[in-house]
């Protein structure tokens, strides 16, 4: 296993000045238990990075700490280095709450704010922040709106609950609601797992139009998925990263037997 | 007789027992407010809403001082439970872990179960005594240290109802953490902290033992807080307990107004919570 992450190291400089992100010797604990081991990875600019692995391999606690959400559990705690943009966003000087706002993220579960509107919802992180004025925002919600391929849909119900649309249009919602804050990178934590295929469709299609602007990590429980969707994937399983390489590689000429056996549905 | 047949018959017997405890529950309830009714309503009128008590023997009067400074007790109670309750609760959901927030939330129980005489002693004994007489200030203490436990444990149980999920939304859109408690966490509780706020003025509400040598009582209408201060459930005792006919009639009308508002209170209450 270690040879694979000194192959990867390697990969890593291969992205020169397009690596959004330079992971190095990331470990992450819940409490005691260490939940990442020693993660060297990169993520390329403009680009779709999934990543695979069985339950509880550490997937969901990788992308969490790449916005700094991991720590905000209790008696959550990570250390290493995440270099975002050549800074390392655990330096003491970084404050957490202006990284979350460059990297967005989109959750497993839709989590609209129930007590706000459809319209409110989009523009929460600007509202919340003052960032801009109320005569800017009915453009803002419409142009997200539209990116997240949701406004055709409810333009007639911006004014209504956001908790009562389809689960598929939540969870457009929440997209649209963290594209507005205007990140560089949003990390995807199984975006789909709970919705029907329809949507599922709708989701990935918008993935592959974001890509051009922004930067993309999805973890995901579906391997088709991660093969429709990204560039590069990593696969991870019991904290480790296994393999990181081109997807079209991974799911075809895998380097490491592990990884082979988990692409080929022998596990996991 | 198989066992089929007998758990059939079990399970009626069981049903009818459990209407039936149910039933005289509920007619328990309507026993005790027709009464009050049969008894107090007579004794309604304009006046009762309106005007000031007047001495034994001259008939009419009303019970206005008593009916707004029960308001004014609640009111005054309510500047202060109400934030440091919601504070507390939000302290206890959001960040309480570890040995403090254990023993603030122990103490807050057995704050709920103190008896409302004991918290009347107690606030004799630091505000009554100290400032040297009887006060609607000191009279809304002892009512806050009943409000606060319930506001208190109301906010925290619902503040938990709101999914982790919803706080982790606001946080990754670089929210930070006390604006998403106020706008996200707060926000999305709201209408179950006013329905336990109002829950906590019900019962409140009918207390006359905290204020008996508290707000301790008045004749006359009175908005100062350094001064005593009459309310509905002191003065039902005062006149229930006094030898006089008339008094006996005002305080039957008093314990249907009491009961009134009460009723309303938290019939509205449960409205609230059903709307949302």
């Amino acid at each position: 296993m270690q040879e694979i992450n000194k192959e990867f190291r390697v990969r890593s400089s291969e992205f020169g000045d397009k690596a959004k992100f330079i992971i190095e010797g990331l470990n992450a604990w819940f409490g005691r238990n260490q939940a990442l081991k020693n993660i060297n990875m990169s993520v390329k600019q403009n680009e779709v990075t999934a990543i695979i692995g069985p339950s509880g391999c550490g997937k969901s606690t990788f992308v969490r700490c790449l916005n700094r959400l991991h720590e905000e559990i209790i008696g959550a705690r990570c250390e290493g280095r995440v270099i975002f943009d050549g800074k390392d966003i655990y330096d003491p000087d970084v404050d957490p709450v202006l990284i979350r706002r460059r990297i967005g993220m989109v959750f497993q579960k839709p989590n609209p704010f129930p007590a706000m509107t459809v319209y409110e919802n989009v523009v929460a992180g600007l509202i919340l922040e003052g960032r801009k004025k109320k005569s800017e925002l009915d453009e803002v919600v419409e142009k997200f709106l539209r990116l997240a391929a949701l406004w055709d849909e409810v333009k007639d119900k911006l004014h209504q609950s956001g908790a009562r649309l389809s689960s598929g249009q939540q969870q457009r919602l929440c997209i649209a609601r963290t594209l507005a804050v205007e990140p560089d990178v949003i990390l995807f934590d199984e975006p789909t797992s709970a919705l029907d295929p329809i949507s599922t469709a709708k989701i990935e299609e918008l993935m592959q139009g974001l890509k051009k602007d922004y930067t993309i990590v999805i973890v995901t429980h579906n391997m088709q998925q991660a093969a429709r969707v990204s560039g590069y994937t990593g696969f991870f399983l019991l904290g480790e990263l296994i393999e990181f390489d081109r997807t079209n590689k991974i799911f075809t000429n895998p380097a490491n037997r592990l990884t082979e056996e988990y692409v080929t549905g022998r596990f996991g | 007789m198989n066992r089929y047949t007998r758990r059939k018959i079990t399970e009626k017997i069981m049903f009818f027992l459990s209407v039936m405890s149910a039933f005289i529950g509920i007619v328990v309830l309507f026993l005790i407010l027709g009464y009050v009714i049969y008894k107090g309503a007579g004794g309604l009128n304009i006046d009762f809403f309106t005007k000031l008590p007047t001495p034994v023997g001259v008939p009419g009067g009303g019970m206005v001082n008593a009916l707004i400074g029960s308001f004014y007790l609640i009111g005054l109670a309510s500047l202060f439970s109400i934030p440091a309750g919601i504070l507390i609760g939000v302290y206890l959901s959001e960040f309480g872990r570890g040995p403090f927030a254990s023993a603030v939330r122990f103490v807050s129980e057995t704050l709920t179960g103190v008896p409302a005489i004991v918290t009347g002693i107690f606030a004799y004994s630091v505000i009554v005594i100290p400032m040297g007489r009887f006060s609607a200030l000191a009279g809304a203490f002892a009512l806050s240290l009943l409000m606060l436990p319930i506001i208190t444990k109301s906010t925290e149980e619902l503040l938990k109802m709101v999914p982790e999920t919803l706080r982790e939304a606001s946080l990754a859109l670089g929210i930070p953490r006390w604006k998403t408690i106020i706008r996200v966490v707060l926000s999305t509780a709201k209408s179950g902290i006013i329905t336990g706020i109002m829950l906590a003025i019900a019962r409140v509400g009918g207390e006359a033992a905290p204020l008996l040598f508290t707000a301790f009582g008045n004749s006359y209408m009175t908005w100062r807080p350094d001064q005593p201060v009459a309310s509905l459930p002191v003065q039902l005792y005062v006149y229930a307990i006094s030898p006089y006919e008339d008094w006996h009639q005002k305080a039957w009308a008093s314990a249907l107004v009491l009961m009134g508002i009460v009723l309303i209170t938290n019939i509205v209450a449960r409205i609230y919570a059903r709307d949302k």
